[in-house]
């Protein structure tokens, strides 16, 4: 990595001012120091926002929840609220990584994190998304790349909590403004450079998750190469809110297929008006893949998101997934 | 000296008992130093640049402005003049610091006159000029003639993957030269002595010159018998600057340059009798050792196949090159006749377990078939593969393994009583991590009676006794019959003068709890510090010997593994494997069972994860780390039960078989569970639903 000067402002402005002289913003530090190594970014400085007091904390407000950008992962999968009222999202949370990783990690840092593409990665390749001429992965190998909303980068969004916000119908918290979730997160299409649509030197400050779908049913569900911590091949979060034995509404979000958190208008409907069962779970399965696009080697990614969707409606629905 | 023969385990106090490895406290405490760990006064650190191109001539270096660059006392810009792999050695640069040796290497300028390249097996084996020169192999008839009559035959094509290494603490060293013509190296190696040479031969000094220090280590797996291309520079980098140098591998450089186990395509056509008997056999198989070594797979491996063809050629590609892997070449061939037998077995509706000994000769194996099959629970295993309803399903599977582990190159020991009562055992082997130093001194240790403790156990350098490297299994058979002489030899100088001393015979002497005593008059005693002080001035000093008649090699082994496969996500969990394998006289309990146990989890590994993944048009790996290239976890790793099958009273060497068998039983595990038969290695889910596609 670069030599770079260390900031440590007290203020969300103070690092605003610095992010916007060149300076990257701080949190957690994992996902950036994997940058840095990588020389991916070369910054002159680095913002430690974990200077900033007050950001860590998970409050209930009368209209919901809100969450500091510094509140770890671990903070965040144990919090007894989160676990009761958006088991969604302390479920997400406690798949991610590992225990020391989910310690450090924080929300802000989570939603900012950059792709894992295997060509992105690598300091040598210069893809599309880093100012070259190709994606590498459409001649390449694509197995861990998206199935639905790629081009023209086809990268699948790591963050999990963004799923789980997502579903829940949060807002993202800036310095600047409020962006609803819906709208934070941008495929590739539009912005190539960036996955969110923060501005330069715009700094999460928190996420507020209304009460909509507080003790609604919710599973989430990660398919995983290995049960020990790792990335996802395909995740689904499902929110159901029940009437009697019926799905009166519901949410179905992917995880690991598109390049932004997906949500799938076309699973929900599948299960409204319906009471779960599996041949309904696997309709909404097949439903919310029925418009991927798998490229040459991610084709297994369509049968295993179908699935991936049914074992959490079932779950949901507080039926068992075999 | 009458003959010399193993302790008998059923009065032994060490020797066939689980005793604790002595350097164990220090590992886990961090007291033990790694290469990694030293750090030496003046020490400068290494780095290298590498090649990031599959093929590329270097038309041009200028590192002018890594050599202006504070703190950076010498470059070097010749060690390469192409990169025939992304990852070849080009130059390196000794700094004051790794930051400052790492912003040197990029500040290296090379112009590269990129060639083309190909960096798949698959590839590489269409264009003839890359296919090396075949071996091939013919028994009886011409396979082609006896499809026909036989009852089954099958037709595919299999596929084993690159596998690395992946040791913990990657290779490197660090060398300090002493002028005027001596260095020490502390290494990360297999084999102290055997690295000497090529060290010596980079510093320009006799090999006497040389000491080679390597008192633990993290991992080697068949990687580290020399101190290799990064071993010659950090040894002129240390000339050079007239200090010591440290060149640790990054984890990238690791996993690009380090070594691997070739791929394997195979494809095969082989038929059954009605039976149960392999009729016949053709095979073809191709991989390739990167720009490394030729493989050579045996073939039919373990089987007794009346009539076959077999055909198997390298195929050079530009990859990092091949080197030894835990039993080299086995696991390939395990998975490819283990998947054989297994699939003309269930074909034919035969017990697959059943088929194997019919058709193999080793009457150990089909014993230990029999045991591990009680083990397992084998008649619980799923009677009609696949019959299963539900999203899991489970099923058991088992494959055979065939390994050498007898001697290898005769060793020198030392044994050292002196009149103070210390005693000592030096040998010049290396632990690998498999508990070699704990029976140089469990060995000594029962022969005098003594705890464990009061023997001083050196090893890991190479100017003690000369020892062979640590590969092909052969270092426990090589390494425990020279303590066991030399041992012996003390002993009997010992006793010599404890009967002196105690007026009575040596036959009449045993020792024990740090006494001698007459087994004819129990009072009759001295302790052992006491006659230690009648010892001539200097005390006893012995050389010992390996003793071939204390060691045997040809090791069978048989393992059973069970599986739940999650149909619906592809996910294949290990419930339990049974390693059933053949030891000979089991010096340390604990540390065999880890043998075994270390390698079904890496021969899980195998099954379900590694695979190294080059991209063809970069010409690059693409998981060149460990988030990418995945090994097991805590949580995949099932219940393992190793069994210790002592067939003989001869030390055998055990520390690569238990890898060789697991994937093959993993992959027939499957199938039992889910009539799926996977062909192509590791069974990710990505496989499973590529199989279901096609398979069901
Ligand atoms: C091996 C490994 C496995 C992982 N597995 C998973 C997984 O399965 N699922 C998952 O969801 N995540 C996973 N992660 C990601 C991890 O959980 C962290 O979320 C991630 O590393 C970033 O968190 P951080 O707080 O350390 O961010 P940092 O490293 O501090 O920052 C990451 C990026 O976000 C920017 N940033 C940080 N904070 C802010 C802010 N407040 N406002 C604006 N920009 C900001 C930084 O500039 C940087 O670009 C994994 C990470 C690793 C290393
Ligand atoms: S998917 Fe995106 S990040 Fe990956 S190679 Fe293509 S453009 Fe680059």
């Amino acid at each position: 990595m670069n030599n770079f000067d260390w900031v440590q402002p007290k203020t969300i402005a103070e690092a605003a001012t610095a992010v916007k002289n060149g300076g990257v913003a701080m949190s957690g530090g994992i996902e950036l120091l994997c940058l840095l190594k990588e020389h991916l970014i070369e910054p002159p400085s680095v913002v430690n926002l974990k200077s900033i007091p007050g950001m860590r904390s998970i409050d209930v407000a009368g209209s919901g929840l809100r969450i500091g950008a510094l509140a770890t992962t671990t903070d965040l999968a144990e919090n007894s609220v989160v676990r009761n009222d958006f088991p969604g999202i302390s479920q997400a949370a406690a798949s991610i990584a590992s225990p020391q990783i989910r310690n450090v990690g924080t929300v802000g840092g989570n939603l900012c994190q950059r792709p894992r593409c295997w060509y992105y990665r690598d300091p040598e390749v210069k893809c599309l998304k880093k100012g070259g001429q190709a994606c590498y992965a459409v001649a390449g190998n694509n197995e861990y790349h998206a199935i639905m909303g790629g081009g023209p980068c086809h990268i699948v969004h790591p963050s999990d909590l963004g799923s789980a916000f997502l579903a829940y119908g949060a807002t993202v918290v800036t310095n600047e403004r409020e962006i609803p979730i819906q709208n934070f997160f941008v495929l590739p299409k539009d912005d190539i450079d960036h996955e969110n649509s923060l501005r330069p030197a715009e700094l999460v400050t928190g996420v507020t998750v209304p009460n909509d779908w507080k003790g609604a049913r919710a599973s989430f569900f990660k398919s995983k190469e290995r049960e020990s911590f790792d990335w996802a091949l395909a995740t689904a979060l499902v929110l159901l809110k029940m009437n009697g034995s019926t799905v009166s509404d519901a949410r179905v979000v992917l995880g690991g297929v598109a390049p932004i958190p997906w949500r799938s208008t076309e699973a929900e409907n599948a299960l409204k008006g319906k009471s779960i069962e599996d041949s309904v779970a696997l309709a909404a399965g097949r439903a919310a893949v029925s418009r991927a696009t798998p490229m040459s080697e991610n084709r297994y990614k369509v049968p295993l998101t179908t699935n991936v969707v049914r074992i959490a409606v079932l779950q949901a629905a507080g039926l068992k997934a075999e | 000296m009458q003959d010399v023969r193993w302790n008998d385990p059923r009065t032994s106090r060490y020797l066939g008992k689980s005793v604790p490895r002595l350097d164990g406290p220090g590992k886990v405490t961090g007291a033990a130093k790694y290469t990694y760990d030293m750090v030496l006064p003046g020490m400068l650190h290494a780095k290298v640049l590498r090649c990031p191109h599959a093929n590329a001539r270097v038309a041009s270096i200028d590192a002018s402005a890594a050599q202006r660059m504070p703190g950076v006392h010498a470059v070097i810009t010749d060690i390469a003049g192409a990169g025939r792999f992304a990852g070849q050695e080009i130059a390196a640069v000794a700094a004051d610091t790794e930051e400052i040796a790492r912003d040197a290497i990029r500040a290296i300028k090379v112009q590269w006159e990129v060639e083309p390249h190909v960096v798949s097996t698959r590839r590489g084996m269409r264009d003839e000029r890359r296919v090396g020169r075949p071996r091939e192999a013919t028994r009886g008839q011409d396979p082609e003639s006896l499809w026909s009559s036989a009852a089954a035959v099958i037709e595919e094509e299999y596929y084993c993957p690159v596998r690395e290494h992946l040791s913990l603490e990657t290779h490197g060293l660090v060398v300090q030269w002493q002028e005027p013509d001596r260095a020490t190296v502390w290494l990360s190696t297999q084999a102290v002595h055997g690295s000497r040479g090529e060290l010596a031969g980079a510093l320009g000094i006799p090999q006497q010159n040389v000491e080679v220090i390597c008192e633990v280590m993290g991992g080697g797996f068949g990687s580290k018998f020399g101190p290799g291309v990064e071993g010659r520079i950090a040894a002129r980098l240390s000339k050079m600057t007239g200090r010591p140098v440290k060149l640790m591998l990054e984890r990238y450089d690791e996993q690009v340059a380090s070594g691997n186990a070739p791929d394997a395509l195979m494809r095969v056509k082989a038929a059954m009798s009605a039976d149960g008997r392999l009729i016949a056999l053709d095979s073809k198989i191709w991989g390739t050792p990167g720009n490394g070594n030729n493989s050579g797979i045996p073939m039919p491996y373990i089987y007794n196949v009346p009539n076959f063809k077999t055909w198997q050629a390298g195929v050079s590609t530009n990859t990092g090159g091949a080197r030894a892997w835990r039993a080299p070449d086995r696991p390939p061939a395990s998975f490819l006749m283990e998947s054989v037998v297994d699939e003309l077995a269930n074909k034919l509706g035969l017990d697959p377990m059943r088929v194997r000994q019919l058709n193999q000769n080793n009457q150990v194996r089909n014993r230990q078939l029999e045991l591990g099959a009680q083990l397992i629970g084998w008649e619980n295993r799923n009677k009609a593969p696949g019959s299963g309803t539900g999203r899991y399903r489970r099923g058991m599977g088992c494959a055979l393994s065939e390994w050498g582990g007898g001697m290898g190159q005769p060793c020198n020991c030392d044994v050292k009583i002196g009149t103070d009562g210390s005693v000592y055992v030096g040998i010049g082997t290396q632990d690998l991590g498999t508990g070699t130093r704990t029976y140089v001194g469990t060995i000594v240790a029962e022969d005098f009676g003594l705890p464990l403790s009061r023997v001083k156990a050196d090893i890991g350098r190479s100017s003690l006794p000369v020892a062979g490297g640590s590969g092909g299994s052969v270092t426990a058979a090589s390494v425990a019959p020279a303590v066991k002489d030399a041992s012996m030899k003390a002993r009997a100088r010992f006793l010599e003068v404890a009967a002196g001393l105690m007026n009575t015979s040596v036959a009449d002497l045993e020792m024990r709890d740090a006494k001698v005593l007459s087994k004819s008059n129990p009072a009759n005693s001295m302790t052992f510090d006491q006659v230690c002080a009648k010892l001539p001035p200097g005390g006893i000093q012995v050389s010992g010997t390996t003793l071939a008649s204390l060691q045997q090699g040809g090791v069978a082994g048989a393992q059973f593994v069970e599986v739940e496969v999650d149909t619906w996500t592809g996910r294949i969990q290990p419930i339990k494997v049974v390693a059933v394998q053949d030891c000979g006289y089991v010096l340390n309990k604990l540390t065999a069972e880890s043998q075994l146990i270390g390698g079904v989890i890496q021969g899980l590994c195998m099954a379900l994860l590694e695979d190294r993944k080059m991209d063809e048009p970069t010409g690059r790996m693409l998981n060149p780390n460990m988030e990418t290239y995945k090994v097991l976890g805590s949580l995949e790793v099932p219940e393992i039960v190793p069994v210790l099958y002592e067939t003989h009273d001869k030390v055998a060497g055990i520390g690569e078989p238990a890898v060789i068998p697991t994937a093959a039983a993993c992959v027939n595990a499957v199938y039992n569970a889910t009539g799926v038969r996977l062909r192509t290695l590791p069974m990710t889910p990505k496989r499973w639903f590529e199989a279901t596609e096609t398979n069901q």
